[in-house]
């Protein structure tokens, strides 16, 4: 999933600052899944926003929606018939779901309500970790599961290098030296040649190297 | 929490089951972790984080229930009416009334 982290509300409530009626909108998508855009989170900080603004002495009013999804066109529709009723739209989807937002409704301001961050799995309640780096060229099936792109800090496709002790990267004692971990998967998965087929060096053309990315599915037009 | 605020109270209190005794194992922890959180966001806005509590106390505890209601009621007192219903009450003119907890 896309995760995310709440922006501090005083960079909010600044960003909020011009305007006094606002759509606070959420999506039901991986932010959700992550807790920090979904409908329970409209309405905790659209009930922050309005305490605040009114001990400022300010009233805002705040319609609560939450979408579908903010990157399917047919979600985004539903927003519409009311949308320039309100002088701005803060969302708290992706970064990608704002931008379609304010990509649809070209009359009204579009605010981030979070910060993006990184495709990532739920390893526990409340803790997420980053997985993926879309690079465009996946080799998952030489490297025992276990990306070198995202779990490498250099996302080096020839390590462990000199920075890796004991199985802990030196840019963190948290942080798990990808490559020994896939040494170790592909030890016990009996697939060491695998080491051997690996690319001397890795063609970013088809990571972000080229400016943003589009995929065309001609059967699915 | 924050919509009791939204509502008028001037203080909340939450109350969770003794801490290891909960039919929900960890609900009451959780219920702990979600609080501090409201916690910052009150004083981060400026109503103050001393406006809401947690409490332990199990269902049979009835007198305990009445001595943290009274204590957690007269602190409130002491601070007075929240800086939400302060704004209300200066925007509607009336005097400053009763304290809501």
């Amino acid at each position: 999933m896309i995760t995310g982290t709440p922006k501090p509300i005083e960079e909010i409530l600044q960003m909020l600052e011009p305007y006094d009626t606002i759509i606070l909108a959420g999506c039901y998508g991986c932010v959700t899944v992550c807790r920090v855009g979904g409908e329970k989170e409209v309405e905790i900080l659209a009930s922050t926003i309005r305490l605040a603004r009114e001990a400022s002495g300010r009233k805002i009013a705040i319609r609560e929606v939450c979408l579908e999804r903010q990157c399917d066109p047919e979600y985004i529709e539903t927003m519409r018939p009311y949308v320039e009723d309100y002088q701005a739209v803060l969302s708290i989807a992706c970064g990608a779901g704002i931008q379609f937002l304010a990509e649809k409704y070209m009359l009204t301001p579009l605010l981030p309500g979070i910060n993006t961050g990184f495709l990532g799995v739920t390893e526990r309640q409340g803790e997420w970790a980053e997985r993926c780096q879309g690079c465009g060229d996946c080799v998952l099936h030489l490297t025992g599961g276990i990306c070198p792109v995202t779990r490498c800090a250099k996302s080096l496709f020839h390590g462990p290098c000199g920075g890796s002790s004991k199985g802990i990267c030196e840019v963190g004692k948290d942080v798990p030296c990808g490559w020994q971990m896939i040494i170790d998967r592909l030890k016990s998965l009996n697939q060491m040649d695998n080491y051997s087929k690996l690319k001397p060096y890795k063609g970013w053309n088809t990571s972000r190297d080229g400016g943003p990315r589009r995929i065309v599915r001609e059967d699915m037009i | 929490m924050l919509k009791a605020f939204e509502n008028g109270a001037d203080g909340v209190m939450v109350m969770g089951c003794l801490e290891g005794n909960c039919h929900f194992v960890n609900g009451n922890f959780r219920a702990r972790a979600r609080l501090a959180r409201v916690s910052r966001i009150l004083e981060t806005i400026g109503i103050g984080a001393e406006r809401i509590r947690m409490f332990n106390l199990s269902a049979g505890e009835g007198a305990r229930f009445a001595a943290f209601v009274s204590e957690f009621a007269a602190e409130v007192q002491q601070l007075g009416p929240s800086p939400i219903n302060v704004a209300r009450q200066e925007a509607a003119k009336i005097p400053t009334g009763e304290i809501r907890v």
